[in-house]
């Protein structure tokens, strides 16, 4: 199809169209400014050739008449407020989702999810993100708990445990999973002569303690600890053996 | 709740003040009260993430033998994900999402910080290991109704003094989103602000992704898609759009 130029623009403000044309404005431009329109007026409107957009609204359909609209009480409650007794700091990981794998409802766990679940020593500097997640959560929800959850097969904690690998070198995940060192770096004294998969599942937990020992360096986290009201806890889901195991920190 | 617990701390206090050699007995009875308490809610804690994972592993895990075993071995999700730590947004509920479909960062307000290798390496490394080692096909950004992380933003004074060592620091991301809501505001109110910022807010996420070229360059090969998405849990709709980005030539004539 031979190539007219024509120039669609959107000004501020959601009435304005304008067009102008150099040449004739084929049929192609024409659908394009059709569907313009037809967001701007507020209709909702997929192109039928994004499949992607339309399973995202069909989830959302499903949560909604199968969840939302069954549970009224439930969930105008929520709207109010949330009162979650949880933090959960979990892995990205697809597979690792703490509501899947705990049955956490709507309401019950505040998230951050991040490469290898870590939680990186308390840094104003170089970790805003955990430590606003972890900030919110302590200082304004007053959790309950703090569940640190690692699990099999991570990538983080193996590429972790691959490096230095010149190979390959990345602009952020290297400088991240370091945060793991010290996991590593006792697995490597106790358990050195291991094959590397065990390595890699002991990390894999080592990690998690390492993430829990860095949460007391957030000062609101150890004086919730500290006056008794807040646990701090670690967990790991094997999902190669469907198993999970939990541990907490005692303080007294 | 209240007065039946403080008139009986009363009535001991009365107690107490008149037999003061019984201070240290109801010290220790005390103690061994509040050590009651808390392992009761210990335990509680404790049962309740033991009996979600078992509800989790008999309906779900043990039914889909198929789809566990292949997930074992690996992840080829479709779908990243950034969406708000709040309690009430989880993309496994509101979009059902099952395992195996999308890599999720969560954070407060989801909010997507631009390529910085020393301030942002949690949410680089995640756009990284999405982008170029799963090949996610679309990146998603979804802000929600109510959002505390964006009612902070709001709520910074314009002085910009912070009281908090992280929050205000990290939703400051997207600053320019409430500059622009209150710019064009004409008498809203905080609410209305708020409202408008949510939605604003993950349009300067969406742009904030493509400060990261590996995010730059699968959009130009057409193998990445960026979505922005808002959830309302008050009026439970969920709104999606695009974000449309391209580098072409420019013709000559």
């Amino acid at each position: 199809m031979d190539t007219q130029s024509a120039e669609v623009g959107v000004e501020e403000g959601p009435n304005k169209i304008f067009i102008s044309q150099q040449q004739v404005v084929d049929e192609e431009v024409q659908a394009k400014v059709e569907m313009l329109i037809a967001e701007l007026h507020g209709t909702k409107h997929h192109p039928p050739n994004d499949p992607d957009a339309q399973k995202l609204d069909h989830g959302f359909h499903f949560f909604k008449t199968n969840i939302f609209d069954a549970h009224p009480e439930y969930f105008s409650e929520l709207a109010k407020g949330q009162s979650p007794k949880f933090l959960v700091i979990a892995c990205s990981d697809s597979r690792v989702s703490p509501s899947v794998v705990l049955n956490f409802k709507p309401g019950e766990a505040f998230v951050g999810r991040n490469i290898g679940n870590m939680v990186p020593q308390f840094d104003q500097l170089r970790h805003t993100e955990i430590g606003a997640v972890i900030e919110y959560a302590v200082k304004s929800l007053e959790v309950d708990n703090i569940l640190v959850m690692g699990h099999s097969r991570c990538g983080g904690i193996e590429r972790l445990m691959t490096l230095p690998d010149y190979t390959q070198t990345y602009d952020f995940i290297d400088e991240w999973v370091k945060i793991g060192l010290p996991a590593k770096k006792k697995v490597l004294q106790e358990a050195g002569d291991l094959p590397f998969a065990e390595q890699l599942t002991l990390c894999e937990k080592e990690s998690v303690r390492n993430s829990m020992v860095n949460l007391l360096s957030y000062p609101f986290v150890r004086n919730a600890v500290v006056n008794g009201t807040m646990i701090v806890r670690g967990g790991y889901y094997d999902f190669v053996n469907g198993s999970f195991e939990q541990w907490k920190m005692c303080t007294h | 709740m209240g007065s039946e617990y403080e008139e009986a701390i009363a009535a001991l206090s009365k107690l107490l003040s008149e037999k003061a050699d019984l201070g240290s007995v109801a010290a220790a009875k005390i103690k061994q009260i509040t050590a009651d308490f808390e392992a009761a809610g210990s335990s509680d804690a404790d049962n309740r993430i033991k009996t979600g994972f078992t509800h989790f592993k008999t309906e779900k895990f043990e039914k889909n033998p198929d789809l566990y075993g292949t997930l074992a071995k690996g992840q080829s999700p479709k779908y990243m994900v950034f969406a708000c730590s709040d309690s009430r947004v989880c993309p496994s509920h509101i979009l059902d999402f099952q395992p195996g479909e999308a890599f999720m960062v969560r954070n407060i307000a989801s909010m997507v910080p631009p390529y910085d290798k020393k301030k942002y390496t949690g949410a680089g490394a995640a756009i990284e290991y999405a982008v170029l080692h799963l090949k996610v096909e679309n990146i998603v950004v979804i802000g929600h109704s109510c959002c505390g992380g964006i009612k902070g933003l709001m709520s910074i004074p314009d002085d910009g003094t912070t009281a908090s060592d992280f929050i205000e620091e990290w939703v400051s991301i997207c600053l320019s989103a409430k500059t622009k809501v209150k710019s064009e505001s004409n008498e809203m109110s905080f609410q209305e602000l708020c409202d408008h910022c949510e939605k604003e807010s993950v349009n300067v996420s969406l742009g904030n992704l493509l400060t990261y070229p590996f995010v730059r360059e699968a959009l130009v090969k057409k193998t990445l898609t960026l979505k922005g998405a808002h959830y309302d849990f008050v009026n439970g709709k969920f709104d999606l759009w695009n974000l449309n980005f391209q580098i072409a030539p420019t013709l000559a004539l």
